[in-house]
């Protein structure tokens, strides 16, 4: 794609579907329409250069071929009646209102399932294609075509409104989008990255449409933060590498520290709720020069603070880490014994074991280890177990928290547990 | 836009101590004052329900629900509101979402997609 078409794209898009959306009522009409704007200006501007208010000519340009394809369309008469009647099409980009909440709200409404959430915003709001969707859940495009027809089906059957929802619904539902980019920033975590970047970028859009949103801005931190590490994660072969192995001069500093000024700014509002928390606990460990002069203490209270907002077990596990870290072995494996629910979760026994190793407790780190290789999930998991086993000199940590991927959250733990690891 | 709203028994539902749920007389004043609920009614268990089919210009009368299942709607009533936020508050307040279920059905017009 021509460079200055992909600029206007990368912002354009989401704010022109949400504008044919409120116009047009109709997704899949808003969404072709755009697109059709956009095939055009890839054959026009580069003869006529790109023209000073692309927006406005793109979305007039959209509103054309909605007006000319409802012509058609005998059965939606009264449909074209009303289009017909709204004001004259846009001269300027500041005149055209900018829906893109609306939109994320509406992709994100609690009516729809996770998938579909997803897979609306990613097509909605970021402009991804099927395909590109599709490939980056590794479903066939028919599947995910499917998935994103009935939603936007469903939206329109159901009566799911595209608005803001109101001051009493909205911290309920802006948990819910910021649930669904947190999802798609962990789906990229591990893959190319491709759902990272576009979770950040949505991210940024929802950050500048709700300035006075701490956790908006804690979820960006977080994932600027994350992202910052995501490619030293991994070594030569592929293998994860946890933090403790991982080359820091690798890490990106300038998302570090503009995820770290992020997140400063949301906690002085004095809001902490769990994306903050987060983000401040992976910014206590992207600004420490190694382990061992990550400020445990200061993690162990964030972990806290965290278990006050969002109890659960694998926030007590994490939290058990960094007690260890802080206060050595035995106040930590205190800690993960009184942990109710997780018996069936390899990293709970992993930890215990390199606890009690760090203890001097073989004996038993030797059966916790043993029980955590029965319960890891994959070969690759078991394999990461093995490795740091062999690798754990006596008495060091094996690693630096027991989440080494924001995938290895238990079945049914919230998208927001905490993820200190790599 | 209307919905019918299913007023539904969920039968592993045991009721705890007191939980503020809302009484179905305020309900139905509220809901019919603010011109939400066009009409409603409970509806009699499913030992009193009929079935009628008709096969092969033949009619047949049977006893009982339609479907053999647990007796789950216990009423019914008819909303009309703006979206589907309003029929989701609409249905918190009713005291049946609190120890039952509400299903939400929209109404689909003849001529509509």
């Amino acid at each position: 794609m021509n460079k200055e078409i992909a600029a206007v794209y990368a912002d354009g898009w989401g704010r022109i579907v949400a504008t044919m959306i409120r116009f047009t009522g109709d997704w899949s009409l808003a969404e072709e329409c755009t697109q059709e704007a956009f095939a055009t200006a890839l054959r026009v501007w580069p003869e006529t250069g790109t023209p000073d208010q692309p927006l406005a000519w793109l979305t007039t340009v959209a509103r054309r071929t909605a007006v000319d394809r409802l012509r058609r369309a005998t059965v939606e008469r009264a449909k074209l009646q009303e289009v017909a009647m709204e004001p004259a099409p846009w001269t300027a980009d500041s005149e055209i209102p900018d829906d893109r909440l609306e939109l994320m709200f509406t992709c994100c409404h609690p009516a729809l399932n996770v998938e579909a959430q997803v897979a609306l915003t990613l097509r909605g709001v970021a402009g991804m294609s099927t395909a590109e969707i599709a490939r980056a859940f590794l479903v066939p495009e028919k599947t995910m075509g499917q998935r994103i027809f009935r939603a936007k089906q469903r939206i329109k059957q159901a009566g799911i409104p595209f608005r803001v929802p109101p001051g009493h619904l909205l911290p309920e539902r802006l948990t819910a989008v910021l649930h669904v980019l947190y999802l798609l920033f962990n789906e990229g975590y591990s893959g190319s990255g491709e759902l990272c970047r576009e979770a950040i970028r949505i991210g940024r859009t929802l950050v500048g449409l709700m300035p006075d949103e701490p956790e908006a801005q804690g979820l960006l931190a977080l994932m600027l933060v994350q992202d910052a590490r995501r490619t030293a994660r991994t070594g030569a072969d592929g293998t994860l590498l946890s933090l403790d192995e991982q080359d820091r001069a690798r890490w990106d500093r300038a998302l570090i520290e503009e995820g770290a000024a992020l997140c400063e700014r949301a906690l002085r509002r004095g809001k902490a709720g769990p994306f903050q928390l987060q983000a401040a606990i992976a910014v206590c460990h992207a600004t420490a020069a190694s382990v061992e002069e990550t400020d445990w203490p200061q993690i162990a209270g964030l972990y806290e603070h965290l278990r006050r907002v969002t109890p659960g077990p694998v926030v007590d596990l994490n939290r058990a880490v960094a007690v260890a870290m802080a206060s050595g072995p035995e106040a930590g494996l205190a800690l993960v014994d009184a942990i109710d629910g997780l018996d069936g979760y390899h990293l709970l026994h992993a930890t215990r074991a390199d606890l009690l190793r760090r203890a001097g407790r073989n004996d038993e780190a030797a059966g916790s280890w043993r029980r955590a290789l029965d319960l890891a999930p994959t070969e690759a998991e078991r394999r990461l177990l093995t490795d740091r086993l062999a690798a754990a000199p006596a008495g060091s940590a094996v690693s630096g928290g027991p989440a080494a991927s924001p995938r290895t959250a238990p079945p049914g733990a919230p998208p927001s547990a905490p993820r200190p690891g790599g | 836009m209307k919905y019918l709203m299913l007023v539904c028994v969920d039968p592993d539902f045991t009721p705890g101590a007191d939980d503020g749920k809302p009484d179905v007389d305020d309900w139905v004043g509220e809901m019919d004052g603010k011109g939400i609920r066009l009409m409603g009614d409970r509806t009699r268990p499913a030992s009193a329900a009929t079935t009628v089919r008709v096969r092969n210009r033949e009619v047949l009368v049977t006893d009982g629900p339609f479907v053999e299942t647990k007796d789950l709607i216990a009423g019914f009533d008819v909303l009309e509101c703006e979206d589907l936020d309003q029929a989701i508050e609409v249905a918190t307040q009713h005291p049946m979402a609190w120890a039952g279920a509400i299903e939400l059905r929209p109404v689909w017009p003849w001529g509509d997609e």
